[in-house]
Parts: C-alpha cells; sequence; structure tokens
C-alpha cells in the first residue's frame, strides 16, 4: 500500500479528493491504520515504529533470503521467502519487541499506544 | 619431493594428468602454514589427496537446493558441478559432510532434488542441519531424513579412522539480538559424549554456525560456542569445520584449528563488505571460482589436518 506523504498529496490532490468522496470513511483513514515495515538488507525499516491502537503492520521481505517476523509470545509469521507479507493488528498498548529467528541479530520494535 | 612419493615405479602419465588437473582446479592451502600459489600447490595436492597415506574427508556445505535468485538461478546445477568433481578426485574420499543449508526452503521436492544429486557421489554423507533446514511447518521433513540414531535437534558423534567426528546443531532456538545457539542439554551431552576419550584421540566439531565469532554484526558465531570449545581444551588434535558464511575462513588458537567451507550454491560478501550477508552478485564468469568444496585429509601423529579448498573453477 502506497503511502502518501506531502509531495505526493500535491501532485495527487485531485485524484484523492475524488477518491475520499466516494469512498467511505474507514478507506479513506487507511493510511492511519495500516502501516509498512520493509525487511531490506537484514534489517527492518523502520526498525521502531509508534502506532496507535487498532493499527495493523504488514512486513514485506524484500531480501533473496527467507527470513520471519517473531515477538515472543505475541505474534510469529511464517517463514517469508522474497516478496512475502505477513500483517499483525495490535489491538492492545505495549511494546513489542521482534526479531527474525533465522537471523536472531536483526530486531526491531513497535510502540503502541 | 612430490615425485618420490609415487614410489620407484615413477609417475604414470595418467598420474601426472590426473595430479595437473586437480591443481589446475585447486586453491590450496594447508593449515600447517602458508602454501605459495606455485608449484608448491601441485605438490601439496599430490600430498594430500594421491600420494599420502591416511583417511581424506570431504566436508560440502550450503548448497540451498531451490534457491533461484540473481546470485545464482541454478543452485542445484552447481551442487550437481560440485558433485562431479567429486566424483573426478584422484582418490576417493571415505565419506562426506555435510555442514547444512542443503535447501534453501525446507521444501520436500528440495530435500529429493538435494538428495539424488548428492547421492551420486556414492560416499556415506553425514549431515548437521542449518536455519534452511528446519522451514516447514513441522519442521520434520530434515528430521525424517536425516536424524534417524541423532540426539536432540540432530546431534551426534561417530569414529572414523581414528577421528573422533561431532556433528553439533546450532541452528535451533536462536535468541533475539543473540547468535547461534547449542543449549545447555547439548553442551551436556557433548561434555558426556567427550568423557573418558584419550586426549590424543583428534577430534572434529562440526557445525552450520561457526562455533568461533567471526562477525557478530551478522551473526556469524555461536553464543555458547565457547562452551563446547572448553570442552576439547585437553585434546591434542580439535579441527572446527563449519558453513555459513559462503566463504573460506580460518584461524588456528593453539590446538584448535577453525575452518570455514565454500558454498555449492552463492557466495556472500566478506565481514563489513557490505550492506549486508545477504547472497552476492558477481559475474557470470567468476561465480564459479566462488563456489567449492573442501577435503581434508587426516594422518596419523600429525597434529593438524591438512585441510584443501577446491573451487569449482579458477
Amino acid at each position: 500500500m502506497k503511502t502518501l506523504n506531502r509531495r505526493d498529496f500535491g501532485v495527487d490532490f485531485g485524484l484523492t479528493l475524488a477518491a475520499a468522496i466516494l469512498l467511505p470513511v474507514t478507506t479513506a483513514r487507511a493510511d492511519d491504520t495500516n502501516l509498512e515495515i520493509h525487511i531490506d538488507n537484514f534489517t527492518f525499516q523502520p526498525a521502531e515504529l509508534s502506532i496507535k491502537v487498532g493499527t495493523t503492520v504488514t512486513w514485506t521481505n524484500r531480501d533473496d533470503i527467507p527470513h520471519t517476523v517473531v515477538s515472543a509470545g505475541k505474534f510469529r509469521s511464517k517463514t517469508l521467502d522474497t516478496d512475502d507479507k505477513f500483517s499483525f493488528t495490535f489491538t492492545n498498548a505495549g511494546d513489542y519487541k521482534y526479531f527474525c529467528s533465522l537471523h536472531p541479530h536483526m530486531t526491531g520494535m513497535i510502540k503502541v499506544e | 619431493m612430490s615425485g618420490h612419493d609415487h614410489g620407484d615405479d615413477g609417475v604414470s602419465r595418467r598420474k601426472v594428468l590426473e595430479c595437473m588437473t586437480w591443481a589446475g582446479t585447486g586453491v590450496l592451502w594447508t593449515i600447517t602454514g602458508g602454501v605459495p600459489r606455485s608449484l608448491g600447490i601441485i605438490d601439496s595436492a599430490q600430498a594430500a589427496t594421491a600420494a599420502t597415506p591416511g583417511m581424506t574427508f570431504l566436508q560440502i556445505s550450503d548448497s540451498h537446493v531451490g534457491f533461484d535468485k540473481p546470485a545464482n538461478p541454478n543452485a542445484l546445477g552447481t551442487l550437481e558441478e560440485a558433485v562431479n568433481k567429486i566424483n573426478a578426485m584422484p582418490v576417493k574420499p571415505s565419506f562426506m559432510i555435510h555442514t547444512g543449508d542443503i535447501t534453501h526452503l525446507s521444501k520436500a521436492a528440495e530435500f529429493d532434488n538435494a538428495d539424488r544429486i548428492i547421492s551420486q557421489s556414492k560416499l556415506d554423507v553425514h549431515y548437521v542441519p542449518g536455519e534452511h533446514d528446519f522451514l516447514d511447518e513441522e519442521v520434520k521433513f530434515y528430521r525424517e531424513r536425516y536424524g534417524r540414531g541423532t540426539k536432540g535437534q540432530g546431534w551426534y558423534s561417530f569414529d572414523a579412522g581414528g577421528v573422533h567426528f561431532i556433528g553439533l546443531v546450532n541452528v535451533v532456538d536462536l535468541k533475539a539480538g543473540g547468535l547461534g545457539n547449542l543449549g545447555a542439554e547439548q553442551l551436556a551431552w557433548l561434555e558426556d559424549d567427550l568423557r573418558g576419550k584419550s586426549k590424543s584421540t583428534p577430534v572434529v566439531l562440526f557445525a552450520h554456525i561457526p562455533l568461533w565469532t567471526v562477525y557478530p554484526e551478522w551473526g556469524w558465531g555461536t553464543e555458547d560456542g565457547g562452551r563446547a570449545l572448553e570442552y576439547v581444551k585437553g585434546f591434542g588434535s580439535v579441527t572446527v569445520l563449519n558453513g555459513h558464511i559462503h566463504q573460506v575462513m580460518q584461524k588456528v588458537e593453539g590446538n584448535v584449528t577453525f575452518h570455514t567451507a565454500r558454498s555449492t550454491a552463492f557466495p556472500q560478501p566478506a565481514p563489513g563488505a557490505a550492506a549486508s550477508p545477504g547472497p552476492m552478485k558477481v559475474e557470470d564468469a567468476k561465480l564459479r571460482s566462488m563456489l567449492g568444496v573442501a577435503s581434508v585429509n587426516f594422518k596419523q601423529n600429525e597434529q593438524r589436518l591438512a585441510i584443501i579448498d577446491t573451487p569449482l573453477q579458477g
């Protein structure tokens, strides 16, 4: 999913406005409740992310090597091959440390408020 | 020197050709000291493979069957090239060890393909798993194939040619932020396995991830590897063979020789030489010079085992 930044907003303003009028409210707010983390070069990017309760985070593996996303007792992805995705919706506040169980030096943190 | 090793009959033309072929394809060095890349290479090759008595075994590693990315679109093909190279060796090795990452994604078909090719060597193969071999949902494919008669997650020991071999598993139950892991149960087994062994018994430890700390920033080491090395401290000859880092690296520390083997699938960068330890794309013409196998020769009464790394080409 594409995340809008200020520059995109200027360029796509007309289209975005049209979409906002046509789509239901929940979809229009999608960018607030869906965030993405990329796995690139054996790192989670961004390595730390602060989100609100109810946000869904999607990890995408963009390496040529499989990875996993594991937070002990909280969530555990299957093995993600190249371009595979894993999503988790955070319904409780707290700090979620996670790592790749195949390459444990790869660590990340989701802070949920 | 090498001529004498062939005895009074002199060197047959066939033998010379075999030796030359071997030397032409092998980058060689021994762990007893730097061997120059010159005629000395041929002499060493003969000494270690053709003319020297003693036991020779092979190490292959990181075949990653199923890998099809740009760094090597045909990992099965290069594995087959490695096996062909093994089959062409002038002296048949006693057996082979595979230090893990047999497959890329632990798919049944990947294990089947790997076995189909590796079995063409007609050698006994002793495996240890890499992290890529434990990826199936039930973590059963590796164990079904190679776990018989092993302890715990797949560790075991055996004796061959007067050498005690110990296969260890350091790819399970890894901790966030940490390195490879042996765990308390395996370490206790190892201590027990070595108990009562004569200190003059040469010991070979083999595992997927280096048991020594190569580069922790990329996870290239084993958290509790030092514990395992304590248990072999009193032994006169210890050789540690690993894979995982897809390049040759060696270190000698007292009585312990550490060595990592090339992959048969794709090279990885030298520590810190790239943004990540991921597969390294090199020119097609260069790839086979960075893949290969290692042959290890053990001679009675010599403290150190001679290790020869042979690339697929160049």
